[in-house]
């Protein structure tokens, strides 16, 4: 699905991703473990186009992606929930969800208002509001349905733990896995091991903008050496 | 009671043009975040395009009812054309050098208007139909201007239907908050921005074709209106059509009833309003307050200059106070006026860079300090000494008058309002023509006794302008400086640690403003005379122009934009006829090349190589 | 002995109540957790006790005192410190320069314009970095510093002015998990050398239950639980509301 193979990227001038490689499969859920400022939101950036990597090449469903466009690399399949949630606060949920809105490439099923609707029922409840009126963990769900009406064969969710309180973060874990049963793939960024263990396939740990350690979920949290040495815990 | 009735009607159908371009320029601005300075321009050529069509049409109400149509697609044309070649690239750049590069259209445009249309002022024939009235309580009232009248409600609806109801206007109203989000969510951003300009260079067309039958198609429409227009959307809140509507209406009645009133104080009125809904509602009428600036870039840090850079200057020094021994007269009040330039561009900078704080209206102290010196010279017969104290101490007590209200803004709305006040000033020192000679200046004002040798004055004006420049470094570098930079790094965090932030920036707004009159007094005494073009936009631009050139977030950079802008100035002026074309297209190449200005860009250049 | 009180604030934004009706105090010493679901209010309390917003009804006491709805700078001057959710702090200046900046401020010496900041307070600044462990980056641009280095720096300013009180937003938030515990360890030192009330909010339950005194729990606007840790994960209504089952929190 998706091959990153020795990518650069710099923020300003600061060299954030050194030679970054990892893949991520078909329906599975890959998470990138590390800490605030490891390079993890950049590597989402970068993979979605909003940021020029610098090297290296972004391989997605076959095609050469680095340097693309975002809007190019959206229509590809690219799906992509941002760390800061960015939903429209001006506009209300429905209208937030036709901004997402994009035909489907593949033969699944498209994503309906409904469907998302089943899936977060929240938001069924508040069809009409502005997306300013929602409190943080409606915005989350919000952000990452929005992302869906564009249909994604694979979905970028930075962080969506974030700031969230524990029972929201069940929620959303709970999402996560909705998803993957509904055939998308997910490459998740983020801190909350916990949420990683409940979710995640696979890992790939990034440590100042290089990757550490890689391998299963399961075997990261059986090796309590590499977790200490890289993530602190 | 009619003839309010008459005048009120009037005012609306002034505040229907004044919408036109309003509504276009917030649009543009609501989504490419771009201040359209050449909205004006695109105004004019409005204007001018519909005087041509019409006059190849039949004069009839259906013939100008398609000169209009096609007009407005004329200049649709032009504004995705104007999109594609130039606003597409400036995105990226620091908001206030896409207002330079577009203020480098209207010097283009001005000249390729003439060459095309000649400098006479063009106005439409009048058939029957135009020229009709209808009695209201036995006054006349145009029968066009209903027209108008009618032409601003309709069109707002009509923009209110695109927006709410269309996936068009979704993506538009989505952009307008978060166009990178919405790249990410596959819609094409060029396409959408090309669109949005089309759509504002069409209305502001519509406005200017409109705009006829009153009036004419002149070379000074595009300045003239842009002002008017700017106020307009300041006071209707940046991005909101129903606020520009709303300022439109409030504009237009009030400037009817001005006329008619306080002719002599129209402008002030119309800015006073401004200034007073600024104050209580700083995010205009109908505005929403600015969501957090997004990864803003960092600003550097301030380090002290290095050792190459200060011998530099001390050998730049030691050149000038030479130069009077070397080369001749002209070039000595050429290297006066560059001196000048460099401390009313470090004044400017003194507020814009460190202190966070962009003017638009800068001009408004340099010529205040200019009539106060002219005034204390020729009035007051006081030697230059006292004039030059007088100069900085006159600017400074109406800077911290005006400060008082600017200081509590930020970004766009504080040059907004800062231009406003410059207008203000503009219009006492062009109607008060028993203190300032209004258009005809004040004249005879020249250094006497051992000054008056222009050697002599000469190394007054580069003693004077190098020390104040290096005053105002030397307080950047002290807890004060330090203090206005926090302030504009973050005021939560200035306040959250004890800093008065308001009292800190009206501070550094009056210390500029002082050493802006001191530049404006030199300058009277350098040229001999006073005009109130020493007040005019033009006058603020430049200052904007040689700040924004060196680079603002340098603080050698004023010195070095003062010296390149007023080198560049001179030898176009010199060089072609059609100077402002060539100086236009001068400022949009080196906005292209040097986003971070001249000083910024060589500051980069080092840290590379190092 | 109580440093801050807060007596029945409330505050409503457009209609919509944010907080109604919350008292609690604070002793010296004492580390005091504000956890509850997002937009709960936590906030919106902080923003009242520091000054950035003006409460609808209520009092804020610091050390008896009413301070209530004094502007932030104000509400400094008398002892109080505080760091951000979303940290803010001076782009453009080096570490040390921030903190020379609180410390001048502290001194009442903003309004000098001759002498160089660099020549004043360094030894000052540089003691305060040494306290929260950032010396080797004195001379660091604060606006490219990592996350967790710039919660640290937020309280070495706030510590600039010998507070009573620090009011900490979230200070563990993007920080690894060591990190966490390394911060407020040193909160913790802080608080029992100096006597200094702690008021923090949080939402990694880890750093909670193992630095907290006590606990309040706010939900919709008041407060629903007080107490210790154990109390409070053992409240079922706060499991209901806030905390769940524990799967993805770490067990609590």
């Amino acid at each position: 699905m998706l091959r990153v193979d020795a990518l650069d990227a710099f923020y300003g001038r600061a060299h954030v991703l050194h030679a970054v490689s990892f893949a991520v499969a078909s329906g599975e859920v890959l998470v990138l473990l590390g800490r605030n400022g490891a390079g993890k939101s950049t590597m989402m950036k970068a993979l979605i186009g909003l940021l020029r990597p610098r090297g290296g090449g972004i391989d997605f469903l076959g095609r050469q992606v680095a340097g693309w466009e975002p809007h190019r690399i959206a229509r590809l399949g690219m799906g992509y929930v941002p760390e800061e949630r960015r939903i429209f606060t001006e506009l209300t949920v429905m209208e937030n969800l036709a901004v997402g809105r994009r035909p489907p490439r593949d033969g699944r099923p498209a994503w309906t208002p409904e469907r998302l609707f089943a899936l977060f029922p929240n938001l069924g409840r508040m069809r009409d509001r502005p997306g300013g009126r929602m409190s943080g963990g409606e915005q989350q769900m919000l952000t990452i349905a929005r992302t869906l009406m564009g249909n994604p064969s694979l979905v970028l969710l930075d962080e969506p733990s974030e700031g969230l309180s524990p029972l929201i973060v069940e929620q959303m874990a709970a999402a996560v896995l909705a998803l993957k049963a509904a055939g998308v793939t997910v490459l998740l960024a983020e801190q909350n091991l916990y949420f990683a263990a409940r979710v995640a396939d696979r890992a790939v740990v990034i440590e100042s903008g290089r990757v550490v350690w890689s391998g299963t979920m399961a075997g990261l949290m059986g090796d309590a050496a590499a977790r200490a040495a890289h993530l602190q815990v | 009671m009619t003839v309010f009735l008459v005048q009120l009607l009037t005012g609306l159908a002034g505040a229907a043009a004044l919408f036109l371009v309003a509504a276009g320029l917030t649009v543009i601005f609501g989504v490419t975040r771009v201040v359209n300075f050449s909205h004006g321009s695109l105004y004019m050529l409005g204007a001018y395009v519909g005087w041509t069509v019409l006059a190849h049409l039949p004069h009839s109400i259906a013939g100008f009812a398609l000169g209009v149509v096609v007009t407005a697609l004329v200049l649709a044309a032009f504004g995705a054309g104007l999109e594609m070649a130039l606003l597409r690239r400036l995105y990226r750049a620091p908001e206030l050098l896409q207002l330079l590069a577009t203020f480098g259209v209207v010097l283009m445009v001005q000249d390729i208007t003439q060459a095309i249309w000649g400098a006479e002022d063009l106005t439409l024939p009048r058939p029957h139909w135009m020229r009709g009235f209808v009695a209201i309580g036995g006054e006349r009232f145009p029968r066009f201007d209903l027209v108008l009248i009618a032409a601003g409600p309709l069109v707002l609806g009509l923009l209110w239907l695109l927006l709410h109801r269309t996936r068009f206007g979704t993506l538009v109203r989505a952009a307008t908050q978060d166009r990178d989000m919405v790249a990410a969510l596959g819609v094409d951003q060029r396409r959408l921005f090309t669109a949005v300009f089309a759509l504002g260079a069409a209305l502001a067309g519509l406005g200017g074709v409109l705009s006829l039958p009153d009036g004419s198609a002149n070379l000074q429409l595009d300045l003239s209106v842009i002002t008017d227009a700017f106020v307009v959307v300041v006071v209707g809140g940046l991005g909101s059509i129903g606020g520009a509507y709303l300022a439109s209406l409030i504009i237009g009645v009030l400037q009817a009833f001005g006329i008619l009133l306080l002719p002599k104080l129209t402008l002030v009125i119309v800015f006073a309003v401004m200034a007073v809904v600024l104050v209580f509602r700083p995010q205009g009428l109908l505005g929403r307050a600015a969501d957090a600036v997004r990864e803003a870039a960092a600003p550097p840090l301030v380090r002290p200059a290095a050792p190459a850079l200060r011998l530099l200057g001390a050998a730049v020094f030691v050149l000038l106070a030479a130069a009077p021994f070397a080369v001749g007269p002209f070039a000595v009040s050429v290297l006066t006026e560059a001196m000048i330039a460099v401390l009313f561009a470090a004044s400017l900078h003194f507020m814009m860079g460190p202190g966070g704080m962009p003017s638009f209206g800068h001009a408004a102290w340099f010529g205040i300090g200019a009539y106060a010196a002219a005034l204390a010279a020729t009035a007051l017969h006081l030697p230059l000494p006292a004039a030059l104290l007088l100069a900085p101490l006159a600017a400074a007590v109406v800077a911290a008058l005006f400060g008082w209200f600017v200081v509590r803004l930020s970004g766009v709305y504080l040059a907004m309002l800062t231009l406003a006040f410059a207008q203000i000033v503009w219009a006492v020192a062009l109607q008060w023509t028993g203190l300032t000679g209004g258009d005809n200046g004040i004249l005879g004002v020249w250094p006497g006794g051992v000054l008056a040798g222009a050697h002599a004055f000469y190394w007054v004006v580069l003693a004077l302008c190098v020390l104040a420049t290096l005053l105002l470094r030397r307080v950047l570098y002290a807890p004060f400086g330090y203090a206005l930079r926090g302030a504009r790094d973050s005021t939560l965090r200035a306040e959250a640690i004890g800093l008065p932030t308001v009292r800190i920036r009206l501070a550094a707004f009056t210390i500029a403003g002082a050493a802006a009159g001191l530049a404006g007094g030199l300058s009277a005494y350098s040229k001999g005379s006073v005009f109130p073009t020493y007040v005019s936009i033009g006058r603020s631009v430049d200052a904007l122009l040689m700040v924004l050139l060196g680079g603002v977030q340098t603080i050698a950079g004023p010195i070095v934009g003062a010296l390149a802008y007023t080198g560049l100035y001179d030898a176009l002026l010199l060089a072609t006829s059609q100077w402002r074309l060539a100086l236009g297209a001068a400022i949009v190449a080196l906005v292209l090349a040097f986003p971070q200005g001249i000083a910024g860009a060589a500051q980069q250049l080092r840290r590379r190589a190092a | 002995m109580t440093v801050l009180a807060a007596e029945g604030l409330r505050k409503s934004f457009g209609g919509t109540a944010a907080v109604q009706g919350v008292s609690f105090a604070v002793a010296a010493g004492e580390m005091l957790a504000l956890i509850g679901p997002n937009g709960a209010g936590k906030s919106t309390c902080f923003n009242m006790l520091s000054g950035q917003l003006r409460p609808d009804a209520g009092r804020v006491l610091l050390g008896g005192a009413d301070i209530t709805a004094l502007a932030p700078r104000r509400i400094w001057r008398l002892g109080v410190g505080r760091t951000f959710q979303i940290t803010a702090t001076f782009a453009s200046m080096t570490v040390g320069e921030n903190v020379q900046m609180a410390l001048l401020s502290h001194a009442g010496q903003v309004w000098r314009f001759w002498r160089p900041v660099r020549r004043r307070g360094v030894a000052a600044a540089a003691a305060l970095l040494d306290q929260v462990g950032l010396s080797a980056l004195a001379d660091t641009a604060a606006g490219v510093l990592a996350y967790g280095d710039l919660k640290r720096l937020e309280l070495a300013m706030a510590l600039a002015n010998a507070p009573r009180l620090l009011l900490m937003d979230e200070p563990t938030a993007g920080m690894a998990p060591a990190e966490r515990t390394a911060l407020m360890r040193l909160a913790r030192d802080l608080a029992t050398a100096h006597g200094i009330a702690v008021l923090f909010t949080e939402h990694d339950m880890d750093v909670v239950f193992s630095a907290a005194d006590r606990i309040l729990v706010l939900h919709h606007g008041a407060l629903i639980a007080e107490g210790d840790g154990a109390a409070i994960r053992a409240d079922a209504r706060v499991r209901e509301v806030y905390l769940g089952s524990g799967a993805t929190s770490g067990g609590h």
